[in-house]
């Protein structure tokens, strides 16, 4: 029915299937729609949130879904850039990956502020020298580049190629590239490290402060390294999950491992800088404010050591050092172990830095604080997860998201005139006895 | 030149009894608003709040002392560099060089709640309702205090309006300057133990000049180098030890911080 | 944001800040408009070649 939309050479499963597909991340999209208007009518106090924590659960959304779509400035920077050209095969899925990350994060942001209606305050009366005007403008002009970044690639559809216009235009906008490559690079530095700089700044926050170069806190510099070294990781993870569901391999393994690699060396230097970092802060900036270390871990129901453990070593070292080696990227299983690892660490990394920051008690005379998201933050966090799948699985079926598709499962002859009858694209959950993408 | 004005609050914590008039006053005076049910301390906006402190010995050498938290203006390291002022994207709180006073912009927040994790006292609260008054109060709000609305961030302002109204006075006197007592906030005027006092810090002529001055003043978590402008006093040991952070082998500080 | 906005200063701050704000903009923004004409031209001038 829509075959002439599909692009040339690849299978995709009959409309039907793939409406049905969309039901499951349809209604918990609606779902989220639904919480998302309460917030917008009835205001914030249909979050748990409270004057302890007003950053909470979305603040932290924020900055994950950041970090990890990080990886599309990163791959943006190798392969334009550093030309690095194994970096074809997956650079598109890695510019979507980053465009749902960032659309994302300006929604949750559009929820999360008390005068939604007043937003563009933060462009017209900026204080420059806040880390949140950086944040605001870095990402709403880095989401401009993403734009322009995924742009070619829905001129390439099938249909809207035929229109010369729209062909001439994808071509020229692929011609000039690396400039807004390099111009993508620039922003996301500074807003991944703006949001660094967001904890870091917080002098009156002793768990949160750090000492920096000039204006800038050290998490400013760890937030950007972060964001390139684990951004990748979480492009692969994306990657593997989508050739699961697919059951196709959809990129050639020489890209993941270029990927992998690189991701596994920023990883490390990142840990490293990361435990002299906590270590200098734990030793000097904080005892200077008068708080041990253990301060910060102990006489609360939650956060123990086995954070900082769990974030620096498990999360950190470990798939680093997987990574690194060219036997733990080969090895499917120990990839799989490693992204998902990366992906948690910087995620878990983003959440102390967010709610632990403000669970710490500064006045001796108050206590920890703990949150709990109500359903309604819960609803709105997981919307961009459904949008997320919703724009892939629209893009995948109708854009040659993935360049060598074609290459790697070579129609056979008999099914390739007919691709609506040729059902295939079956959204079966991982681990029903799927053949590995690997295999 | 004159100096700047520098207005700040001494509050001496061994005559406050805790009686929470400052608290009443204050909400009165400045139109916060209050729900029907304010059991949860974490939703309740209080510009003011009496805290309750403990030494946390059993009886007998149990002591209490109770602490009054306003906002506690911040001049930051270097002045102006308060944590919430510095972080606000919306230049929607300022720090007025001539007064000392953070001040809050309610039409211009736009309810970020950066100012809210900056501030180490918990002096910021958020409008998580609109405000709803019981049927005719609105007939009693005060006239000089705009409400605010739902989604924005508010706090104390040292009742700001009340300067405005002392300085248009005196500017139609024809004077430039203010005596002590034509500006005065309407928690240290409803104190009935006296215990707050405020005026100009770098007037020698105001008491709290002299005030923050006593060897027993103190102020709340210096060591972050928030420059409060909000001093403490009191004879107890461990409430001014109470004021900051210490490490556990920190020999308790020789004497309560000076301030010139 | 602008200069004519009231809390704006001529300091190294907003100088720096906006400088590289709207450096970036000028970048993204010229590069669109050279994409789009660039494309009209083609189009207007006819040469459709259909290939990449």
């Amino acid at each position: 029915m829509d075959s002439a939309l599909i692009p040339k050479g690849v299978k995709r499963a009959p409309l039907w299937q793939f409406i049905l597909f969309l039901g499951a991340p349809g209604t918990v999209a609606l779902w989220g729609v639904y919480a998302m208007l309460l917030c917008w009518f009835k205001g914030l106090n249909q979050t748990n949130m409270n004057d302890a924590y007003g950053f909470a659960l979305w603040i932290w959304a924020d900055l994950a879904v950041i970090a990890v779509g990080g990886g599309a400035f990163f791959s943006g920077l190798l392969r334009y850039i550093f030309g690095k050209d194994v970096l074809k095969s997956i650079i598109n899925y890695a510019v979507l990956i980053g465009f749902i990350c960032y659309s994302s994060a300006l929604l949750i942001l559009a929820i999360d502020i008390g005068q939604p209606l007043r937003g563009w305050f933060i462009f017209w009366h900026a204080n420059v020298h806040s880390m949140l005007t950086e944040v605001a403008f870095c990402l709403s002009a880095y989401f401009c580049v993403l734009t322009i970044e995924y742009i070619p690639l829905i001129l390439e559809n099938r249909q809207i190629d035929k229109v010369p216009f729209f062909h001439k235009l994808g071509h020229n906008m692929h011609e000039i590239m690396a400039v807004f490559a390099a111009t993508g690079a620039f922003l996301s530095f500074f807003h991944q490290g703006s949001l660094g700089g967001v904890a870091g700044v917080l002098y009156g926050r002793p768990f949160g402060f750090r000492e920096g170069l000039f204006i800038w806190p050290w998490t400013f510099f760890l937030y950007t390294w972060s964001a390139a070294a684990c951004g990748p990781c979480f492009t692969i993870l994306v990657t593997k999950i989508t050739e699961k569901v697919t059951r196709k391999k959809l990129v050639k393994d020489d890209a993941i491992e270029f990927l992998a690699k690189v991701s596994g060396w920023m990883i490390l230097a990142y840990i490293t800088a990361k435990t002299i970092d906590t270590w200098y802060w734990a030793t000097v900036t904080a005892p200077s404010k008068g708080f041990a270390l253990m301060d910060f871990y102990s006489n609360n129901p939650f956060y123990g050591i086995w954070i900082l453990i769990v974030e620096v070593v498990v999360c950190g070292f470990v798939p680093a050092l997987i990574l690194i080696t060219a036997k733990g990227r080969k090895n499917n299983k120990a990839l799989w172990t490693a992204v998902i690892l990366a992906v948690v660490g910087v995620c878990l990394n983003r959440w102390v830095m967010v709610l632990q920051v403000l669970a710490v008690p500064v006045l001796t005379f108050e206590n920890w604080v703990m949150y709990i998201p109500s359903w309604q933050e819960i609803a709105t966090t997981i919307l961009p997860v459904a949008y997320g799948i919703i724009l892939i699985a629209v893009s995948y079926r109708y854009l040659p998201v993935f360049p060598h598709e074609a290459e790697l499962n070579p129609l056979e002859p008999s099914t390739a005139p007919e691709p609506e009858s040729a059902a295939v694209e079956l959204p079966v959950e991982p681990g029903q006895g799927l053949i590995p993408a690997e295999a | 030149m004159k100096k700047d004005k520098r207005y700040g609050m001494v509050i001496d914590l061994d005559k406050c009894t805790g009686c929470g008039s400052c608290m009443a006053a204050c909400m009165a005076e400045n139109n916060v608003p209050f729900r029907e049910d304010e059991s949860n301390k974490l939703l309740s906006i209080t510009w003011m709040r009496v805290y309750k402190l403990t030494n946390g010995k059993p009886f007998p050498e149990t002591d209490v002392c109770y602490l009054p938290r306003p906002c506690m203006h911040c001049g930051g390291q270097h002045e102006g560099h308060s944590p919430c002022v510095s972080v606000c994207p919306a230049t929607a709180t300022d720090y007025s060089l001539k007064t000392g006073i953070v001040s809050q912009i309610y039409t211009r927040c736009f309810g970020c709640r950066y100012c809210m994790a900056s501030c180490p006292y918990h002096a910021r609260y958020f409008n998580w309702w609109d405000p709803v008054w019981p049927d005719g109060m609105e007939k009693y709000l005060n006239p000089k205090v705009s409400p605010r609305m739902r989604g924005v961030v508010e706090k104390c302002s040292f009742c700001f309006h009340r300067y405005q109204l002392a300085k248009e006075k005196a500017y139609i006197q024809g004077r430039r300057e203010l005596a002590e007592d034509e500006y005065q906030t309407s928690c240290t005027q409803a104190c009935p133990a006296g215990a707050i006092t405020f005026g100009d810090l770098n007037n020698h002529k105001h008491s709290v000049y002299k005030d923050k001055k006593n060897p027993n003043a103190f102020r709340l978590l210096e060591r972050l180098g928030t420059n409060p402008k909000v001093y403490y006093i009191s004879s107890r040991a461990w409430v001014r030890r109470a004021g900051d952070n210490y490490l556990r082998n920190e020999a308790k500080p020789a004497k309560a911080v000076q301030h010139g | 944001m602008f200069p004519f906005s009231f809390e704006w200063i001529w300091d190294m701050g907003h100088v720096v800040f906006m400088g590289g704000l709207w450096y970036a903009l000028t970048i993204i923004g010229l590069g669109m408009t050279y994409c789009i004409i660039k494309a009209a031209l083609d189009t207007l001038k006819g040469n459709g070649d259909h290939h990449h």
